[in-house]
This record gives C-alpha cells, structure tokens and sequence, in this order.
C-alpha cells in the first residue's frame, strides 16, 4: 500500500480531509434536497393546477408550445398559446418579441402571473431547446418514419373494425 | 464564402464566441512564454554580474 | 513508473521534461485545433433546428467540459501538496487556476452569446448557469487567497483545502440539468445511451475535446515551468542552466 502516507501524521490529515469532503458533500446533498423547489427554475402545467404555483406572485411556467395553439394578433404582437406537460394544459397570453425558437412542439419557460380565469400573463418568453443536434435531412428521414411507423400501426387497427 | 460569414444571420454570435476563444487561448499560450523569456533574460544578467561559482550553496 | 513519478516530483526533472514535452503539445494542438474548426464550421452540417448558431458548441461545450475537468487536476493537485507535501504538485495546482478561470469565463461568455438567439435570453438563473458561475468565483478564490499569503507553503495548503472544499460543485454542474428544472437541456453527448448527436456534427466536437484538453495540458506545463524558474532562481541548478546556456 504505497498509496496511504506511511508518517502517521499524514495518515492523520488524509483521513481529515476525506472527513470533511464528505462532511460538506453530505450538508450540501441535503441542503440541495431541502431547496429542491426554490432551485427548480419552472413549474409544469400540472404542479400549476394542483396549486403549487405561488398565488398572486410572478413565477415561471415551463412545457411545450401545444400543437396547433398558436393564435397571433393581426392588430398588435398579442400571441395566445397553450402550454402542455403532455399531461395538462395552461393557456399563456404573452404580448412581446418571441425567440427564435418559439414554434409549436418547442419547449418554452415563460415568466409571468396567473390571472384569476387560470390564464397565465407572460412578460417573457423563453426557449428551451432540446438535446438533440442533426441536420434538417436527418430530422425529416426520422419523423417520415415516425409517421410511416404510426400509419403501419394504425393500419390494421383500422381494419379489423367493421 | 459570403455565406459561411454570414452564418444563417447568427454572424455576430458565432464569431463573436470563436474571436474570444481565439483571444483567450492565445494569450495563455503567449503570457506564460513572455514570463519565462524575461525570466530566463533576467537572471542572465544577474548571474554574469556575480558568477555562480563561489556562492554554491 | 514510482521511479518515473518521484523524479517529475522534483521541479528540476519537471522543467527539464516539460521542455522536451512543449514542442509535441504544442504543434499537436495547433494540427486539432485547425482540424476541429474546419470540421465544425466548413463540414459539419446545419442543425434541424438552430440553424448554423449551433455551432457555437464547438467552443462552447469543450470549455466548459474543461473548466470541470481543470478544477479535478487543481483540486487533485492540491490534495497530493497536502498530505505529501510535494511542491511540485502546488506548483501544477496553482498553475492549473488561471486557465481552469479562462475555460470557465469561456464558457459563460459564449454560452451567454449561444443563449441570446436561441433561448430569447444572456442569462438566466437556472441551476446549470448558476453553478458554473459559482465554478469561476471558486477560481477566482484560489487565486486571490494565493496571492494574499505571503508564504508559498501556507498559501498552498490554504488554496488546497478550498479547492477540496469547492469540489461539492462539479457534481452540482454536472447533474444541475438533471436534478433540476433548467432552461438549459439535458447532457447530449454524456447519456448512457447513444449521443443525442448526428455522427458528422460529433466528431468535429470530440476533435475540439481533444485539441483542448492538449491545449490545457500545454499551457499547463508552461506556467509550472514559469513558477519553477521563479521559486528556485536560487537554486545550483538554475545557476548552472543559465550560465550554460549563454
């Protein structure tokens, strides 16, 4: 074991330090756990409607752009738009420069209030993008084949009903 | 070529990051030689005014 | 190889062979360093969905993978002067600081340049962001606490308890977008599975990681080589190497 210091005194001091690593990693670990909401940067539609989002109270709100709810105002830069968690849904009325990225199916986190009707008012509108990184031809071969594989699915299902 | 300086639009963002980058590595490479250079000048100089030899510890 | 490593921990041997290892760092470097920016910025194709501001990654992630793996070699480093009491390994340590810091504002900067176009924001204060700017202030500690000691020895000790102490925060960056609800996704190249990455736009990154981590390993030995001359002009040896050499 030439790893271990041979002086007694090192030894000491090796098994301090060890000590004290995971004395702080076990304070920090739990005090993590502890603030666990506070970190969280956004609450999804379902902490939102079982009452976990703070009432009266500027927050965010994070999920995905719900298909095919995007309605823009012709006369000003009003978008209305839904926000799902695949589970639930809030409706998110925003007035203001969109990312990017802002398009339907795009997560998004958005910071505003929630007014009385359930309706969130957003200030800001952020994007937030995905892990995946590949070219538009590699994107469009996997959703033609998500699409194929649906339509293979869905084929005989069809078929067996009279 | 006018388009890969243009960047899709994101121009300003793309070289931006790859000029800072380019700055930063450079320097790190370019302040650590310049130290040693006058380091090694310096004690040069020192060394020929009072010859090492006499004063081995 | 105990032979090998107890000769690198004196600085002579160090400074001698990091002289002759420089020259292949360095030209190594350069070669993956071109290689990688034409790869990422000429071959590699347009992503699907952020167009060609993604390739802002290909600075972007091997900074702030190196700003981690730095902090591991100046905490490792620290905790070998500590309990061995080998200079050299101070020396390593606080050479390694200042970069680990420009990886690190690296990193921030362009994440922050990389984030305006595609988020709609430059900062937010999510797990990930916070914790690696928390990252650079624990760089920018070690250093201020080392130049405040005077004694060379104390200062080490010292910057190596708080680096030990600061290592609870890489695992924090590392899981944050995991852990937490982030505006920053999820790891793409480090899942379990296969990387989230199409293979043409991977390899340009995986050059960038190499060149980098070559680049650290460089600059790195520059700096002790720097320190050493510094601490031991003193010494029979610098003597004999300077006069020699003129």
């Amino acid at each position: 074991m030439r790893l271990l210091p041979k002086h007694p005194q090192r030894r000491k001091r090796l098994a301090l330090i060890s000590l004290l690593i995971t004395g702080i990693g076990a304070a920090v670990a739990l005090a993590t756990v502890a603030l666990k909401e506070n970190i969280n940067l956004f609450y999804s539609p379902t902490q939102i409607l079982s009452g976990e989002a703070p009432k009266n109270h500027v927050f965010r709100l994070g999920g995905l752009v719900a298909e095919g709810s995007v309605k823009r105002n012709k006369d000003n830069l009003d978008v209305y738009f839904e926000v799902t968690d695949t589970d639930k849904k809030v409706a998110v009325i925003y007035n203001g420069i969109l990312p990017d990225l802002f398009r339907e199916g795009q997560g998004i986190v958005a910071l505003g209030k929630l007014r009385d009707d359930g309706v969130f008012i957003a200030d800001e509108v952020l994007a937030k993008h995905d892990e995946n990184y590949m070219p538009p031809e590699a994107a469009k071969a996997i959703e033609d084949a998500q699409a194929k594989q649906t339509r293979s699915t869905t084929t005989p299902q069809g078929s067996q009903q009279p | 070529m006018n388009e890969f300086f243009h960047m899709g639009g994101y121009a300003f963002y793309v070289w931006t990051s790859y000029g800072l980058a380019l700055i930063i590595l450079l320097w790190n490479v370019i302040l650590p030689r310049q130290r040693q250079k006058q380091l090694l000048a310096r004690l040069k100089r020192k060394f020929r005014q009072s010859p090492p030899q006499g004063n081995n510890q | 190889m105990w032979s090998f490593l107890h000769k690198l921990a004196s600085p002579k041997h160090f400074y001698h062979f990091a002289g002759r290892l420089i020259p292949w760092l360095g030209w190594s470097t350069l070669l993956l360093m071109l290689a990688g920016l034409y790869t990422g910025l000429v071959v590699a194709p347009t992503d699907y969905q952020q167009g060609e501001s993604y390739r802002i990654i290909y600075i972007h992630v091997p900074a702030a993978w190196m700003s981690m793996f730095v902090y591991m070699v100046m905490a490792g480093a620290g905790a070998i002067g500590l309990i061995w009491k080998i200079k050299m390994a101070d020396i390593v340590a606080s050479s390694a600081a200042p970069l680990g810091a420009a990886f690190t504002f690296l990193a921030l900067v362009t994440g922050s340049l990389w984030g305006k176009p595609m988020w709609g924001t430059w900062w937010i204060w999510d797990a990930r962001l916070t914790s690696e700017l928390i990252l650079l202030f624990l760089y920018l500690g070690f250093i201020a606490l080392q130049s405040a000691i005077e004694d060379k020895r104390t200062a080490a000790n010292a910057c190596a308890v708080l680096a030990l102490v600061g290592v609870v925060n890489i695992p924090i960056i590392h899981y944050s977008v995991e852990w937490w609800n982030t505006l920053h996704q999820g790891p793409t190249v480090t899942r379990f599975d296969k990387p989230a990455m199409d293979t043409s736009m991977l390899i340009p990154l995986m050059i960038m990681f190499f060149a980098f981590k070559l680049y650290f390993g460089l600059t790195v030995l520059m700096r002790a080589r720097g320190e050493i001359l510094e601490r031991e002009r003193n010494s029979t040896w610098v003597k004999q190497m300077v006069t020699e050499s003129s």
